[in-house]
C-alpha cells in the first residue's frame, strides 16, 4: 500500500510540475492556458488519490472522514478548474488579445 | 415546487455526506441531522432558480437529470473514455513541452447538442481532453470555438477535434 | 503500512516550490490574461497542497477550508474574467 501512495505521488508531482513549467515556455496566453489547466488538474487528481488511499487504509472514522471530504473537494476542484479556464480564455479572447501564431481564427471571422 | 424540494434534498445529502461518523444515529448524531435539514431547505429556497433552468419552448425540463440511469451514465463515462483521454492529453503534454511543436488556431465546431447542460458537459470535456480548450459558444446554435494546438483541418468535423464525446453528452444530457 | 508523515511534507514543499515557479509568470505575464491564468495555477496548487498537509497534520478541517477555497478561488477567477471582459 505505501509503494502504491508513493507511485500516485511521484505521477502526480511530475504533472503538476510539468504544468507550472509550461506556464514559463510557451508564447502566449491560450497556449499556456490549455497546459495550466491539464496537467494541474490531472496531477491534483493524483496526490488527491494517494491521500484517499492513504485515509482508507489507515481505517478508523477520522482518517475515513479524511478520505471522504478529500474526494468531495476532488469533484469541486474537477468542476470548477475547467470551467474557470473557459471563462479566462473567453475574456480574454474579448479584451483583444488574439492567439500568437495561428494558423486559422474562425472567431475573427464571426465579429 | 419539485425545483425546490429536488435542490433541497442534494443540498442535504451533500451536508450527510460532508457529515459522516459525527454520532450515534445511523451514522450522525441527532443535531447534525436537525440542523443540516433546516440549512438545505433555505439553500433549497435561496437556490432553485438558478440549479435547475427553466422549461423553454420545445425543451424538455433539466429535472430528468436526477434520473439515476443518467447518472450512472456519467460515472461511466468520468472512469472510462473521460479518464483515457485524459491521461492521454497529458502524455501529448509532456511531448510538446519538450519538442515546443505547437501550430494553433480556432476552430469551429457544431456538436448539434440541444440542452445547456450536454453543451457545458462537452465544453468541460473539450477543455481537459487533448490539445484542445474551449473559447467561446454561440449562445443561439450551440457551436462551439475551440482552440486547438495542432490544427490538422481547418474546417473540421465535431469527431475530428472530441471524438465520440459529443455522443456521450447527448446521452447523458438528452 | 503506515506512510511516514514526512512524506506528506516533502510533497507539499515540492507544491510550495511550484507555486513559487507559477509565481514567475504571475510577475512576468505581459497580459492581464497570463496573470489571471498564473493565478488559477496557484489556486488550483495551493487546494491540492492543503489536502496533502491535511494528511500530514491528520486535521480533517484543512480539508472543508480547501473545499471553500476552490469554490471561492473559482467565483473570483469567474470575477476577474468578467471584469476583463467590460460587462462589469
Amino acid at each position: 500500500m505505501n509503494i502504491l501512495i508513493y507511485i500516485l505521488f511521484g505521477i502526480g508531482l511530475a504533472f503538476n510540475g510539468l504544468g507550472s513549467f509550461a506556464l514559463i515556455r510557451f508564447p502566449d496566453v491560450y497556449t499556456r492556458l490549455h497546459w495550466a489547466t491539464k496537467c494541474t488538474t490531472f496531477g491534483s487528481i493524483f496526490t488527491t488519490a494517494a491521500v484517499i488511499v492513504y485515509g482508507f487504509a489507515r481505517g478508523g472514522a477520522a482518517y475515513h472522514t479524511l478520505a471522504i471530504h478529500s474526494i468531495v473537494a476532488l469533484i469541486a476542484l474537477l468542476i470548477t478548474n475547467p470551467t474557470g479556464a473557459h471563462a479566462i480564455a473567453r475574456a480574454t479572447y474579448r479584451s483583444g488579445v488574439k492567439p500568437k501564431f495561428a494558423v486559422v481564427d474562425k472567431l475573427e471571422e464571426k465579429s | 415546487m419539485p425545483a425546490f424540494l429536488a435542490t433541497s434534498i442534494v443540498a442535504y445529502v451533500l451536508y450527510l455526506i460532508l457529515t459522516l461518523f459525527t454520532g450515534r444515529v445511523g451514522l450522525w448524531s441527532a443535531g447534525e441531522l436537525i440542523s443540516g435539514a433546516v440549512l438545505s431547505l433555505i439553500a433549497g429556497a435561496i437556490a432553485y432558480r438558478v440549479s435547475f433552468e427553466k422549461e423553454r419552448a420545445g425543451e424538455k425540463s433539466s429535472m430528468r437529470l436526477l434520473n439515476p440511469l443518467r447518472l450512472i451514465y456519467f460515472l461511466l463515462y468520468l472512469i472510462g473514455p473521460f479518464f483515457i483521454a485524459m491521461a492521454k492529453a497529458n502524455l501529448d503534454v509532456a511531448y510538446r513541452v519538450i519538442t515546443g511543436r505547437i501550430r494553433p488556431g480556432i476552430v469551429r465546431i457544431s456538436p448539434g447538442l440541444k440542452t445547456d447542460f450536454g453543451i457545458t458537459l462537452l465544453a468541460n470535456s473539450i477543455t481537459l481532453t487533448p490539445g484542445t480548450l474551449s473559447v467561446d459558444v454561440d449562445e443561439d446554435t450551440r457551436d462551439l470555438y475551440v482552440h486547438w494546438i495542432n490544427v490538422k483541418d481547418p474546417e473540421p468535423s465535431c469527431a475530428e477535434v472530441c471524438g465520440n464525446f459529443a455522443d456521450w453528452a447527448r446521452r447523458i444530457a438528452e | 503500512m503506515i506512510v511516514d508523515p514526512i512524506v506528506f511534507f516533502i510533497v507539499a514543499i515540492f507544491f510550495l516550490l511550484f507555486t513559487i515557479f507559477s509565481m514567475v509568470r504571475l510577475g512576468l505575464g505581459p497580459t492581464t490574461g497570463d496573470r489571471i491564468v498564473a493565478l488559477d495555477t496557484i489556486n488550483t496548487l495551493v487546494v491540492s497542497g492543503m489536502i496533502v498537509l491535511s494528511a500530514a497534520y491528520n486535521e480533517v478541517i484543512f480539508v472543508d477550508v480547501a473545499i471553500i477555497y476552490a469554490l471561492l478561488s473559482f467565483v473570483g477567477t469567474l470575477y476577474v474574467a468578467r471584469y476583463l471582459e467590460g460587462g462589469l
